[in-house]
């Protein structure tokens, strides 16, 4: 056995706290290390040819580099190896630097750190065996979870190139937020207007099955072979009759149950369309207001139904889809204006939400886009915004800003200055964050063209006042209190994950920070990707985001699944659990650990029961190694041995 | 106004100090000024208590411990309340309040001789005697008169009473104003 062993300076982020050389002396000495060296840094080109030709020279058969997180580099440096002859598995990476140099700062104890740590890579890699990978065919369709704006990129630019696509939205139709927009910033352009050619292309495009008002159920398998089960919720009309003529939302006796598009700023009927542009443009009944679902008896929507479309005894379907990979473009939430008791929001009904103003400006909206104040109707001529309602708020739990407020705020107050020229505008921020291509001259030109007076202070109250709203805050800059009496005060409230964000992520075995949101595999360089390969992520699902960032990474979503699926096979990774079968006593203790369905049940010829893992779902996490009573089934490259190598390195130094 | 050449004006001794002895870390206010939104005294300050705040954060210990500000606050602590960074703005112009006490720079003298009669007081009974230190009060401040028009009107209403109450374990209250007075001693 010959071993290598290749220290990195990584410039200064190493050798800064760790002495390097004295690292390599003392490696040097273990038996089986024909070679240990420095270098400045290994992941470079010559650092990589180095290694290259010191496996020639020496003779070496294994190799360890000490560098940074196996993250980070480990599959250059199979690679290398693998070039220069040896089985890629004969490789391991000890990671001194985020686990020693980054993290102390005495020189001495890093060194002796460092030293236990290579010294463990060593032992492991004299135990290591050569592994080989198999391939495997994919299924070359996608499913895209959401189908808002990043959603319906994602799926479109999927289609165009040729992929099918099952595009699966939990509302009745698609469109998601932008669909609820009046108009957007910074160039003031209607949002339906421009989201209205996309939707009907989603609906349109041969390569794309759309499934409205249906969730997620189940996810099983891995990268390339998913199945996944889709739950399509009960609208109780037969969309496949339904010709969307509306003739049932008119005529239906129940006038106020909850309009969850326009985010309850009026009331609409138990049975309906969700808006004009609707895809599809169907009808839907909420069981919670419908009379017939209440009360047992009404039956007006079926008998005006000139198709015949309604089925009060629908019931929710499963149906099963299969598909190579997933883009979650799953959205966001907005905080309950509850939230905010001092604010008053839910109690007063003339302090209302940024979303809502929007459905009040919007000509499909329920004022059909004249602003009147919800409690009178009438005009308001005095109109408060308050940014950061929520947002960068620690004592509710938001501590993060949300993106996009600062803008829409500034939209808003130009738009209530062009529908109502008499009124005035006042803006409570604490800074205004416009940093996209021409933001910030937007936001100057509320100030500047459209007169709305921006005040930088928080605001502590809201209260009323006759007719009135009074808005009590500050003026940071005067260093003085001020109040504004106010006909409507709109909040911009914090941008929220899903509330089912969580869960959907567990059906995903992706990851989520504190606040919901998904975690991207790398912050700067893998923004759409996750951890779990096959699996990646477009819009506000990852993180407070406007439109042309959710299209962008919707784009960049699509991208990535083409890319993935331009090759006909993958490769499988050998480092998975597999079954010693003269051991296995037929427990099958792992087949129900398994938290990825990778073991079955497996009959032999001479009908003794083992457990068998199906090599391309195991997705190497150990948990049925830790399970098996008898040591069965071992974790391919994390073997008991290897394990136990390690500890034994560490315990006798 | 002045420039203030902040190199040579940050007391950073004085941030420290403000810091380890009420436990709040200026640092994390951004100013949004919601303290100072939901005030009820800022108008009788002379600076703002996000100013204060800010004054903190800038190191300007004489600035802040001349201040009426630190000694108009009632403690109402809806500045506390309302911080969106979770700072306990009151505790804070409480120990500013404390420290400008010990170094003997008391800009509302009133106000300062208004606690003495009061601490005074609950340390004799044990709780608080309206009448003992409101006269404490006028007599130490030379306001001879000060509320004597309320007095008819809290006594018609039974709120007030001429002699002292004095509550069970009176003197375990003096033994902590005794305790703190030996602590103070001890550490100077």
């Amino acid at each position: 056995m010959r071993v290598g062993v290749f220290i990195c300076h990584c410039g200064n982020n190493i050798a800064g706290t760790v002495d390097v050389k004295a690292v390599a002396d003392e490696i040097r000495k273990i038996p089986g290390v024909a070679h240990a060296t420095t270098y400045m840094y290994t992941c470079s080109e010559p650092g990589q040819d180095e290694i290259k030709q010191a496996i020639k020279q020496y003779n070496l058969n294994r190799i360890v580099v000490a560098a940074c997180s196996p993250r980070m580099h480990e599959l250059t440096f199979r690679r290398t190896i693998e070039k220069a002859g040896l089985n890629k598995y004969y490789f391991e990476m000890a990671n001194i630097r985020e686990h020693i140099s980054w993290v102390g700062e005495n020189k001495e104890a890093n060194t002796k750190k460092a030293i236990d740590v290579i010294t463990m890579a060593v032992a492991k890699v004299m135990q290591d065996k050569p592994l080989f990978s198999s391939s495997f065919k994919i299924n070359k369709r996608v499913l895209v979870i959401g189908g808002g704006v990043a959603g319906m990129q994602a799926a479109l630019d999927c289609g165009d190139g040729g992929l099918e696509v099952v595009l699966v939205e939990k509302s009745p139709s698609v469109g998601g937020m932008m669909s609820r927009l009046d108009k957007t910033f910074p160039t003031i352009d209607c949002s339906i207007c421009i989201l209205g050619p996309k939707m009907v292309d989603v609906a349109q495009h041969d390569k794309i099955k759309l499934y409205a008002y249906s969730e997620i159920e189940d996810i099983k398998g891995y990268v390339g072979n998913y199945q996944i089960k889709i739950r399509k919720k009960a609208t109780y009309v037969d969309w496949t009759k339904c010709t969307g003529c509306g003739a049932c939302m008119e005529k239906c006796p129940s006038r106020n149950a909850y309009d969850y598009f326009n985010f309850g700023v009026a009331p609409t009927k138990a049975i309906n369309i969700p808006f004009p542009q609707a895809i599809p443009k169907k009808a839907k009944i909420d069981p919670n207001y419908c009379r017939q679902f209440t009360k047992g008896k009404c039956g007006v929507c079926a008998k005006i139904c000139p198709t015949k479309a309604i089925n009060y005894e629908m019931q929710d379907e499963i149906v099963t889809e299969e598909v190579g990979a997933i883009i979650v473009a799953s959205g966001y939430s907005l905080l309950d204006l509850e939230r905010l008791p001092e604010y008053g929001g839910g109690r007063y009904p003339d302090v209302i939400s940024g979303i809502q103003y929007e459905r009040l400006l919007n000509a499909s909206g329920p004022t059909a886009g004249h602003i009147l104040r919800p409690s009178d109707n009438t005009e308001p001529k005095t109109v408060v915004f308050v940014a950061c309602a929520g947002s960068r708020d620690k004592s509710i739990g938001v501590p993060y800003c949300s993106n996009f407020c600062c803008m829409y705020i500034a939209k808003q107050a130009i738009l209530t200055k062009d529908h109502i020229p008499d009124s005035q505008s006042y803006v409570f921020y604490m800074d205004i964050r416009s940093p996209g291509k021409g933001y910030d001259e937007f936001t100057r030109r509320a100030q500047e063209d459209y007169g709305v007076k921006y005040i930088r202070g928080r605001v502590s109250r809201i209260y009323p006042k006759g007719k009135k709203m009074v808005v009590r805050g500050a003026d940071t800059l005067l260093g003085t209190q001020v109040e504004v009496e106010a006909d409507l005060v709109v909040l911009g409230t914090a941008v929220l994950s899903n509330p089912d964000a969580a869960r959907l992520a567990e059906k995903l075995h992706i990851s989520y920070d504190t606040f919901g949101f998904y975690v991207e595999s790398h912050p700067k360089l893998r923004p759409v990707e996750t951890n779990t390969s096959g699996v990646f992520l477009a819009g506000a699902c990852q993180g407070p985001k406007d439109i042309p960032a959710s299209v962008g990474q919707g784009s960049a979503a699509a991208s990535k699944v083409l890319a993935l699926f331009s090759k006909d096979m993958l490769e499988s990774d050998p480092a998975v659990a597999k079954v010693n079968i003269n051991k296995c006593v037929g427990c099958l203790k792992c087949v129900r650990t398994c938290p990825f369905q990778a073991i079955k049940e497996n009959q032999l010829r001479d009908g003794r029961i083992v457990a068998d893992v199906i090599e391309t779902v195991c997705a190497g996490c150990g948990v049925c190694t830790s399970t098996c009573p008898c040591g069965a089934i071992q974790l391919q490259h994390f073997t008991d041995n290897q394990i136990l190598a390690e500890v034994n390195a560490l315990c006798q130094g | 106004m002045d420039a203030i050449n902040l190199t040579e004006s940050i007391d950073w001794e004085f941030i420290e100090h403000v810091k380890e002895e009420s436990g709040q870390d200026p640092a994390l206010c951004y100013q949004c000024g919601n303290c100072t939104a939901g005030c009820p005294y800022s108008h009788y300050f002379d600076y703002p208590v996000s100013q204060i705040m800010r004054l903190l954060q800038a190191g300007q210990k004489d600035t802040i411990l001349n201040s009426k500000a630190i000694w108009l606050c009632a403690t109402c602590e809806t500045c506390t309340t309302r911080c969106p960074c979770e700072i306990d703005v009151a505790h804070i112009m409480d120990v500013l309040r404390i420290i400008a006490r010990r170094e003997n720079r008391v800009s509302e003298k009133d106000i300062k001789l208004f606690y003495d009669s009061f601490l005074d007081s609950v340390k004799k009974f044990g709780r608080i005697y309206e009448v003992g230190t409101l006269m404490s009060y006028n007599l130490r401040s030379g306001h001879l008169f000060a509320d004597s028009d309320l007095g008819p009107k809290v006594l018609a209403h039974n709120k007030i009473h001429f002699l002292p109450k004095k509550i069970k374990g009176s003197d375990k209250v003096a033994k902590i104003f005794d305790r703190f007075q030996e602590t103070l001693k001890k550490h100077g």
